[in-house]
C-alpha cells in the first residue's frame, strides 16, 4: 500500500501545483497511513528531486531520460502505471494540469482504476473513499466514491495549500521500459510566453470584458496585472472578436480558474461567465452599470467608468507597492 | 488500418467519427432532486456540448469538397435523439446511438472504443470536456483502449495525407505535435467555429441514418453519491469611485489577498 505522485515537471523545474499535490499526496497518506512516493520523468536535477522531501515524500523515482524530454502522453503514462505497480499504490495523483488531462485517464484505465478528475480539497476517507470534484463547469459540486482498489484523482491547482513537513526524500534512478509504439505523436514545436503568468496556475487575475470597447485598452489591464503579478483573462467575446487569445477566455467554454482574487473590468457576470470563475476566493467587479449581474456574484465592487477607475487603481497600487517593499 | 480512398480529384476520403454530449444549456440554473442525488432535469433545454460541436464543425470542412465522412456517436438514452438529429443537420452524414445512460467518463469511453473498433475511422474527435461532468476524462481513455496517440486539449487541428498536425494547449503557449492516423483529438476553443444548421440540413436530417447499438458491459468503478451547489456570496461591499484606491487596501488588510 502506498500514495503516488507524479511530480510534472516544466523545462526541468518544478511549478508551485506540484508542491500542492504532493502536500495533497502527504495529507492521504495520513489518513491511510502509508507512505508518499513520488515519480518524475524527464529531467530534473537531483537537488531538486530530493527536496520534494520537504512536503512528505520519502522516495522519488527518477526516470530521468532525454528520450522522455518532450511530453508524450502514452510514454508517460505507461510509466506512472508501471510505478504504481512496483511500489503497490492505491492511490495515484496528477495535477489536473493541460498535461495531467492527457495523462491521468491513461492511467486509469491502464490500473483498471476508478478516476475522479478535478478534485478540489481532500477526500473523505472512511468506510467508503469519496472525492469532491466540480460540476456543471462551476455551477455544482459532486462527490464520487472511487469504489476500485486502486484510485486515479486528478488536482485543481490552487486547491490544496504547499504545507513543509521537512526531510530529504531518498531518489531512485528507474529504467522505465517504452516501446517505439508510443512515440507515434512527436512535438515539433514549443511556444511559450515565459515573462507570463500562466492562468490556471494564477493566484491573482485581472480580466477584462467588452466593456473596454477594444483591444487598444488593454494597456491598462495589463500594467494593473503587471504591478499585482496577476494574469489576465478575458470574456469570452473578447476572445471571440481576437481582441485577446483563446487561452485568455475564462466560463464555462473557456477555463475554469480558482484564483485567490478575481477582478473584472467591464464584465456584466453572465451565468455561462460566472460558472468559470465563481470559486475565486475574492472577487471584485468594476463595471459602470449598478444593475450588472456581477455586483450579486462579487465580494468588492465599484460602480464606475473603467477608464477612469483602473487609473486611479493603478496609482494607488503604484503606492502601496512603494510602502511595502 | 484502414486503407485510404481517394477520389476523382485525387483526395484522400477521410472517415471521422465525432463524439457528441448530450448536457444542459448554458443558461440553465443547476438543481438537484432525490436527495441531491440526481439533477434535476425538469424544464431543461439539452444542447450539443459546445466543444464538441466545435468537433463536429471541424470535421465537416476537413470532408467538405471530398467523399468523406463524419460520424456522430452518442452514448445516451432515446431522450437524445434530438441532440444528434441537430448534428445530422448540422451536416453529419451518420450516426449512431449507444443505448445506455452514460454512467461516468469510463463507461462512455469503453462504449465509443468498442463502436471504433469494429467500423475503423481514420480518427476521432471529441470536445475537450462536457459542460456537464467536465472530466475531460473520454478522449484519453478512448486513445488508451484503442492504444493509439491523443491529443486531449487541441487548439487547432490540419490534416496532411494521413498526418495531422495539432496545436496542444500547454500552460502559456501552445506544442505543436505532430500525429498519424488513427488518433484521438478533443476539441477545444479556436479549432473551428461551430456550424448551425440550415433548413436543408434540417430537412435531410430525418432521413440520414442513425443507427442504435447495445452498450458492451463495463465494471462499475464509480459513482456519483451526491451534488451540492457553491455557497452564495455575502452582500457586496461598494467602493467610491472617487475613492477606488480604497480598494487596494481592502484587498489587502480585509480580504488578504494581495
Ligand atoms: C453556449 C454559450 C457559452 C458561453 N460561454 C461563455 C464563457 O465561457 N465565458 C464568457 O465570458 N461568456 C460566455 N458566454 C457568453 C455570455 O453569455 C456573455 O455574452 C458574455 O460573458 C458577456 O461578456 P462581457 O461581459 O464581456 O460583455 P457584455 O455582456 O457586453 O458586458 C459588458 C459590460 O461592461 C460594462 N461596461 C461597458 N462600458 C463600461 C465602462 N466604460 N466601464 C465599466 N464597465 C463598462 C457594461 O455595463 C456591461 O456590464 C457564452 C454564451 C453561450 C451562448
Amino acid at each position: 500500500m502506498s500514495v503516488l505522485v507524479y511530480a510534472e515537471n516544466t523545462g526541468g523545474q518544478f511549478k508551485k501545483s506540484v508542491y500542492e499535490l504532493i502536500s495533497y499526496g502527504k495529507a492521504i497518506a495520513d489518513l491511510l497511513k502509508t507512505n508518499l512516493s513520488v515519480v518524475s520523468i524527464g529531467n530534473v536535477s537531483d537537488v531538486d528531486l530530493a527536496a520534494l522531501g520537504k512536503y512528505g515524500a520519502t522516495k522519488v523515482l527518477n526516470c530521468g531520460n532525454e528520450k522522455f524530454k518532450d511530453f508524450n502522453s502514452q510514454a508517460f503514462a505507461s510509466i506512472i502505471s508501471n510505478a504504481a505497480t512496483t511500489e503497490n499504490a492505491d492511490v495515484v495523483l496528477i495535477s489536473n494540469s493541460f498535461a495531467g488531462k492527457g495523462l491521468a485517464p491513461r492511467v486509469a484505465i491502464k490500473l483498471k482504476a476508478s478516476f475522479a478528475s478535478g478534485a478540489i480539497e481532500l477526500p473523505e476517507i472512511g468506510e467508503s473513499f469519496i472525492v469532491k470534484t466540480g460540476a456543471y463547469s462551476g455551477k455544482a459540486f459532486a462527490h464520487i466514491e472511487l469504489k476500485s482498489d486502486v484510485k486515479v484523482i486528478s488536482l485543481n491547482p490552487n486547491s490544496y495549500k504547499v504545507i513543509e513537513t521537512g526531510g530529504t526524500a531518498e531518489v531512485v534512478k528507474v529504467e522505465s521500459y517504452t516501446g517505439d509504439e508510443h512515440f507515434k505523436c512527436v512535438v515539433k514545436e514549443i511556444v511559450r510566453a515565459t515573462d507570463k503568468i500562466s492562468l490556471p496556475d494564477a493566484e491573482l487575475v485581472v480580466s477584462g470584458g467588452r466593456g473596454l470597447k477594444g483591444p487598444e485598452n488593454w494597456g491598462m489591464i495589463e500594467e494593473m496585472a503587471n504591478l499585482l503579478g496577476a494574469a489576465t483573462a478575458c470574456s469570452k467575446p473578447v476572445s471571440d472578436a481576437d481582441w485577446r487569445p483563446h487561452s485568455e477566455h475564462v466560463g464555462q467554454t473557456g477555463i475554469a480558474i480558482s484564483p485567490n482574487l478575481y477582478l473584472a473590468v467591464g464584465i456584466s457576470g453572465a451565468i455561462q461567465h460566472l460558472a468559470g470563475v465563481s470559486s475565486s476566493k475574492c472577487i471584485v467587479v468594476i463595471n459602470k452599470d449598478a444593475e450588472a449581474p456581477f455586483f450579486k456574484a462579487a465580494d468588492y465592487g465599484i460602480v464606475g467608468d473603467a477608464f477612469e477607475v483602473v487609473p486611479k487603481l493603478i496609482e494607488a497600487l503604484k503606492k502601496f507597492k512603494a510602502a511595502h517593499n | 488500418m484502414r486503407t485510404l480512398k481517394k477520389n476523382k480529384r485525387g483526395k484522400i476520403t477521410m472517415k471521422i467519427l465525432v463524439c457528441i454530449s448530450h448536457v444542459p444549456d448554458t443558461t440553465t440554473k443547476i438543481s438537484f432532486i432525490e436527495n441531491n442525488s440526481k439533477f434535476n432535469a425538469a424544464g431543461v433545454q439539452f444542447i450539443i456540448n459546445p466543444y464538441d460541436e466545435i468537433a463536429l464543425a471541424r470535421a465537416l470542412e476537413l470532408i467538405e469538397g471530398t467523399e468523406g465522412t463524419v460520424t456522430v456517436i452518442n452514448v445516451g438514452d432515446i431522450s437524445t435523439e434530438p441532440t444528434i438529429r441537430k448534428a445530422l443537420a448540422i451536416g453529419a452524414t451518420d450516426a449512431i446511438r449507444v443505448n445506455a445512460a452514460p454512467r461516468d467518463g469510463y463507461f462512455v469511453a469503453t462504449q465509443i472504443a468498442a463502436i471504433a473498433k469494429e467500423m475503423n475511422f481514420d480518427f476521432i474527435l471529441a470536445g475537450r470536456e462536457s459542460i456537464d461532468y467536465n472530466g475531460g476524462q473520454v478522449p484519453a481513455m478512448i486513445a488508451e483502449l484503442l492504444g493509439i496517440p491523443s491529443v486531449s486539449i487541441a487548439k487547432k487541428l490540419t490534416i496532411e495525407g494521413t498526418t495531422a498536425t495539432i496545436d496542444r494547449e500547454i500552460e502559456g503557449g501552445k506544442e505543436i505535435v505532430s500525429i498519424p492516423f488513427p488518433f484521438v483529438a478533443g476539441a477545444s476553443e479556436g479549432m473551428a467555429e461551430p456550424k448551425i444548421p440550415n433548413m436543408r440540413g434540417i430537412m435531410s436530417a430525418r432521413t440520414k441514418p442513425l443507427v442504435v447499438k447495445e452498450a458492451v458491459a463495463v465494471d462499475l468503478l464509480q459513482e456519483i453519491k451526491s451534488y451540492d451547489t457553491p455557497k452564495p456570496r455575502g452582500q457586496v461591499k461598494l467602493i467610491s469611485p472617487d475613492n477606488a484606491g480604497e480598494l487596494i487596501e481592502l484587498l489587502h488588510s480585509e480580504a488578504k489577498v494581495i
